[in-house]
C-alpha cells in the first residue's frame, strides 16, 4: 500500500509541508488544517501523519473509512456522520479534527508535501 | 472482525412490498420539515388516535426554561393530558417520547438516547424510561422535540412519520409482525428508499406479550451496517409496551434524513467536538483496565457484583453463587462478536450494546430460527438468570430475546419470575396452581414456556403478567399463602418490581430504591459501593446527602437524551488520584464535559450547580405528580423486608457470621445462646427503625414534610408552584 513515509532527522522545521497540504484540502495556509504535523521537542522535529494503519476502518459506525485501490485509508464524507472516534481511536493521534470542520480528516499520500519539502524529509512509498 | 463477514440470520422481509400495498392509510398530515435550532426545533407533535386529529404544540422558553426536555417534557404534557381519576387504559393516558436538546450529537458518546413517559398500567403513577436508538434523533431531525400519542384507535395500525417528505400517516398494516425482531425488519425494509437508506429509519414496536401482561416494554429499533439487520434497544420500565398496545399501536416509523454532525445546528460545534474525542481518547487509552464495556457490555459487572455478595440470588435470597461464572464475562467475551461498532447511536465509543449473533432458537414460535439477541444486559443476566437460579447462558439468551420481541420488560420479568419460583419452593405454588409449569429454581425451559404463555394470552403466565404487587394479593386470597410473607418476599415498591441489585445491606441503598419518584429502579441512584465497600457515607446526613445529589444529578441525562454510562463507567486516568473519593464518585471533569455539551448545544452557558437546579425542577414536579395520582407519600416509599433484611432462617444462616457481628457492632446485642428467629426479630426492628430515620433525613434535605409531600418554600424555589400544582400539594400540608 501507498503511504507517506518521513525520515524526520533530516527536518528542519520549514513546515512548507504544512502549508501545502491545507492550501491543497482547504484553500488556506493554515496549520491547524494540515494533515501532516510538525512539532519541535527539545530542538529537533516530530513529524506526524498518518501511517495508513487502517485501524480507523472497524471503529467507524458507518463504514465510513476504506481502503481505496492503492491501499491509502480515505474518508467517504457523505457516509461520514462527524463522530470522530477515529480521532480518539487512531494509534498515533493523526487523524485531525477542525471546529471549522464538521468531518475529520486524514492524509490521502497525495504527495504534494513530499514535493515541497526542500529537505526531502518526505517521500511518498510502498509497502 | 473481518470487515466483509457476513452474518446469517433468518430473513423476514420476504413480501414487504405486498404487505406493503395491503396498508390502508386512514390519516394524513403534512408539516415542513426542520432541523433544531442549538438544540430545539420549539415545536411537538400530538396525535388523537381516536379523532385522527394531528396538532403541533409550541414549545416556547418558559418550557424549557423549567422541563429542559426529554423526561421534563414527558411529564408536563402528560400532567396536562390525564386528571387525578385517569386510569392508564383510559384513552386520555398519553405516550410521550421526547429525546432532549443534547440528543443527536454524534460526537460524544450516549448522545441518542429519548425518554418515554405514560401513565404505567403497574403502578398507576407516572412511569419515565430511558431508551436508546435511533428513533429519538430521527425524530429530532425530522422537526419535533417531543411526540405525544392520545386516544385509541379501532384497529391496529402504525404512524409513520417522513421528516424527508414532510408527512405524518396513520395506517393500517394487518400482515406484518406484532413482534418486534420481524416487525422491526419489515417496516424498516419497507419505508428505507435503498439500502443506504436503512439506517434512516427507525422503528417503535412491542410483541404479543404487552397486551397480556402489565409490563410491556417498547423497543427502539436502529440498522446495523455491519450485520445488515435492525438491533433492539429497550424502553423497558413501567409497562409502556402495554399502554401503546392498549392503544392498538403496532409501530411508530420514523424516516428521518441522512445524518450529519451538525444537524441540531449547535452553538459551538468545537466545543463538542473537544469534549467528544476526550471522551473517545480515554474510552481507548482506560476502558480495557476499568470496565472493558467495548468487550462485554453491562455484564463486566455480574462477577464484580458476585464478589461482595450484591449478585441477586434465587428471589434476592442470597448474594452469590459458584455458577454465576457461566453467565459473567467470561462467558460474554466468548459469545458476544468482538471488534464490531456497538454504539446504539452515533460516535458511543462506549459502544455496549453488543449481539449474540446467529443464535438458534429451540422454543416458541421461532424455534429454529437464527436470530441476534440484543444483550443481555446486567439487568436480563442478574434478573432472569442468577435471581431465577439459571446459569446456563443459552437459556438466559433464550429469555432475552423473547423477551425482546415480545415486548416484555426482562427487568419485572426476572424479578416476577424469582418471586413465583421462591413461591414454588415454599409450597405456596404447586403444579396444580400453575397449570403444570414446574418453577423449580434453575428451570429455564418453564421460564421460556411461561413467557410464551403471555404471549399467547394463556395460563399461568397471563397471572405472571400481573408483576409482583398483584400476585401477592392473588395467592394470598386464594388461600395459598400468608399475604404478610408474601408481602416480604416480594420485591416490588409502588408496584414496580425492584431491578437487580441486592440491597439488603445497603441502607443507602434501599433509599435509592424506595425513594424513587417512579418506584425502585436503579437509574435514579446507585450508591451501593460508596456505603459499603467504600463506607463514604457512614451518617444519615451523609446518605441523605447522596441520596439528594445523586437522584438530582442522574436525572439530568433523561433530560437532555443522553445515556447515564459514559459519565462514570470510563474516568480519566487520574481521576481517583486527583480527587478526594466523594469528589472522584462525582468523576468532574465528566460533569465539566456535560456543561461544555449542553452550552455547546444551546448556546446558554451553565454551571455545575445549574445541573442539579434543571434537574430539580423536574424531580420535584414528579413528586408532586405521583402525589396528584394518589401515590407520592411516605406510605409508598417503604421497601419490602426482603430488601432491607434477611426474611427466612436459611437467609440469616447463610450470612450467619456476618448478622451475629451486626448484632454485636450495631445493637451491642451478643447473639450467643439466642435462636435465629430472636437474632432475625432484633434485626428486623433494628432495620425497619433505621430505614426510618433515613427517609426523614432524605425527605428533610429534599425539601419534603414528614409525609413526603414537597413544601410550598420548595415548590417556590423550584420554579413550579404553579396553581395546579400548589392545588394538589396544600391538601396534604400540616
Amino acid at each position: 500500500m501507498k503511504y507517506l513515509k518521513t525520515s524526520p532527522a533530516k527536518c528542519k522545521g520549514v513546515r512548507a509541508c504544512e502549508k501545502t497540504c491545507s492550501k491543497t484540502f482547504f484553500k488556506t495556509e493554515d496549520p491547524s488544517k494540515s494533515a501532516i504535523q510538525v512539532k519541535e521537542v527539545g530542538g529537533k522535529f516530530e513529524i506526524n501523519v498518518c501511517n495508513q494503519c487502517g485501524l480507523c476502518i472497524a471503529v467507524c459506525p458507518v463504514k465510513a473509512l476504506s481502503r481505496n485501490k492503492l491501499g491509502v485509508v480515505v474518508l467517504d464524507k457523505n457516509l461520514c456522520v462527524g463522530c470522530l472516534m477515529c480521532v480518539g481511536y487512531c494509534p498515533t493521534l493523526s487523524m485531525r479534527t477542525h471546529p471549522d470542520l464538521r468531518e475529520p480528516f486524514k492524509c490521502v499520500a497525495c504527495g504534494a508535501c513530499a514535493k515541497a519539502c526542500p529537505e526531502k524529509a518526505l517521500e511518498i512509498a510502498e509497502r | 472482525m473481518d470487515e466483509n463477514k457476513i452474518f446469517e440470520y433468518t430473513k423476514y422481509t420476504q413480501d414487504i412490498e405486498a404487505m406493503k400495498a395491503a396498508h390502508q392509510v386512514l390519516a394524513e398530515y403534512s408539516f415542513t420539515p426542520s432541523l433544531p435550532q442549538k438544540g430545539y426545533n420549539n415545536r411537538s407533535l400530538h396525535i388523537d388516535l381516536g379523532t385522527l386529529k394531528f396538532t403541533e404544540k409550541k414549545i416556547d422558553e418558559a418550557m424549557k426554561q423549567t422541563f429542559t426536555g426529554g423526561r421534563g417534557f414527558g411529564l408536563k404534557y402528560l400532567w396536562d393530558a390525564i386528571k387525578p381519576t385517569t386510569k392508564w387504559n383510559d384513552p386520555e393516558n398519553d405516550i410521550i417520547i421526547s429525546p432532549g436538546p443534547i440528543c443527536g450529537i454524534t460526537q460524544y458518546p450516549g448522545a441518542g438516547k429519548s425518554l418515554v413517559v405514560t401513565l404505567s398500567p403497574i403502578t398507576n403513577i407516572p412511569i419515565d424510561s430511558n431508551v436508546g436508538g435511533y428513533f429519538g434523533p430521527l425524530m429530532k431531525f425530522s422537526g419535533f422535540d417531543a411526540l405525544e400519542i392520545q386516544g385509541k384507535s379501532k384497529e391496529d395500525v402504525i404512524i409513520v412519520l417522513d421528516g424527508v417528505k414532510g408527512k405524518v400517516t396513520i395506517e393500517t398494516a394487518p400482515q406484518e409482525s406484532l413482534d418486534s425482531h420481524i416487525a422491526a425488519e419489515q417496516f424498516t425494509h419497507q419505508y428505507a428508499s435503498d439500502e443506504a437508506d436503512l439506517r434512516n429509519v427507525s422503528v417503535v414496536s412491542s410483541g404479543a406479550a404487552a397486551a397480556h401482561s402489565l409490563i410491556g416494554c417498547l423497543n427502539f429499533s436502529y440498522y446495523d451496517m455491519r450485520r445488515k439487520v435492525t438491533r433492539l434497544k429497550q424502553a423497558g420500565r413501567g409497562g409502556i409496551g402495554t399502554v401503546f398496545r392498549d392503544k392498538k399501536i403496532k409501530a411508530l416509523v420514523v424516516h428521518g434524513p441522512q445524518v450529519k454532525g451538525d444537524m441540531n445546528h449547535p452553538a459551538d460545534l468545537g466545543r463538542i467536538q473537544r469534549a467528544g474525542v476526550r471522551l473517545h481518547k480515554e474510552m481507548h487509552d482506560f476502558d480495557d483496565k476499568m470496565c472493558t464495556m467495548r468487550k462485554v457490555g453491562t455484564t463486566n459487572i455480574v462477577s464484580v457484583m458476585n464478589a461482595y455478595d450484591l449478585l441477586p440470588v434465587m428471589n434476592f435470597q442470597y448474594g452469590s453463587h459458584p455458577e454465576s461464572v457461566n453467565i459473567d464475562k467470561t462467558m460474554w467475551i466468548k459469545r458476544f462478536t468482538q471488534n464490531i461498532p456497538d454504539g446504539c447511536w452515533y460516535g458511543c465509543s462506549m459502544a455496549c450494546a453488543h449481539g449474540v449473533d446467529e443464535f438458534a432458537l429451540r422454543t416458541g414460535p421461532y424455534k429454529g430460527h437464527k436470530v441476534v439477541v440484543d444483550g443481555p444486559e446486567y439487568e436480563t443476566a442478574a434478573g432472569c438468570g442468577s435471581n431465577c437460579g439459571i446459569f446456563d447462558p443459552d437459556w438466559l439468551l433464550e429469555c432475552n430475546f423473547y423477551c425482546d420481541t415480545y415486548g416484555v420488560d426482562t427487568i419485572s420479568y426476572g424479578t416476577l419470575c424469582a418471586f413465583v419460583m421462591e413461591c414454588w419452593q415454599r409450597g405456596i405454588l404447586n403444579k396444580e396452581r400453575t397449570g403444570g409449569l414446574d418453577l423449580s429454581w434453575g428451570n429455564g425451559e418453564s421460564q421460556l414456556e411461561m413467557l410464551h404463555q403471555m404471549a399467547r394470552g394463556e395460563g399461568f403466565g397471563l397471572i405472571a403478567g400481573q408483576g409482583v404487587q398483584r400476585m401477592k394479593r392473588i395467592f394470598a386470597d386464594k388461600g395459598w399463602g400468608d399475604f404478610a410473607f408474601l408481602t416480604d418476599i416480594g420485591l416490588e415498591g409502588k408496584g414496580l418490581e425492584q431491578s437487580q441489585y441486592q440491597s439488603k445491606e445497603s441502607l443507602a441503598q434501599q433509599g435509592g430504591y424506595y425513594l424513587t419518584n417512579k418506584g425502585p429502579q436503579h437509574d435514579e441512584a446507585w450508591v451501593i459501593f460508596m456505603d459499603m465497600v467504600n463506607n463514604q457515607i457512614p451518617t444519615f446526613e451523609d446518605k441523605a446527602e447522596a441520596l439528594y445529589y445523586f437522584p438530582m444529578f442522574r436525572t439530568w441525562f433523561g433530560l437532555n437524551g443522553l445515556c447515564k454510562l459514559p459519565w462514570n463507567d470510563i474516568e480519566p486516568g487520574d481521576n481517583r488520584t486527583k480527587n478526594a473519593p466523594m469528589d472522584a464518585a462525582k468523576v468532574p471533569e465528566h460533569v465539566q464535559n456535560y456543561v461544555d455539551l449542553f452550552s455547546g448545544v444551546t448556546g446558554r452557558e451553565i454551571t455545575k450547580e445549574e445541573i442539579i437546579k434543571m434537574s430539580e425542577r423536574v424531580y420535584q414536579f414528579q413528586r408532586v405528580f405521583d402525589l396528584r395520582m394518589g401515590k407520592g407519600v411516605r406510605k409508598y416509599d417503604q421497601p419490602p423486608y426482603r430488601a432491607m433484611g434477611p426474611v427466612t432462617k436459611e437467609e440469616y444462616e447463610s450470612r450467619q457470621e456476618r448478622y451475629d457481628k451486626q448484632l454485636k457492632d450495631w445493637m451491642q446485642i451478643d447473639p450467643a445462646g439466642k435462636s435465629t428467629e430472636e437474632k432475625m426479630a432484633l434485626h428486623r426492628k433494628y432495620r425497619e427503625d433505621r430505614y426510618q430515620k433515613l427517609v426523614e433525613a432524605v425527605y428533610k434535605r429534599r425539601g419534603w414534610t414528614a409525609d413526603g409531600v414537597p413544601t410550598l418554600e420548595t415548590l417556590k424555589r423550584n420554579g413550579i408552584d404553579f396553581p395546579e400544582v400548589v392545588a394538589t400539594v396544600v391538601p396534604h400540608l400540616k
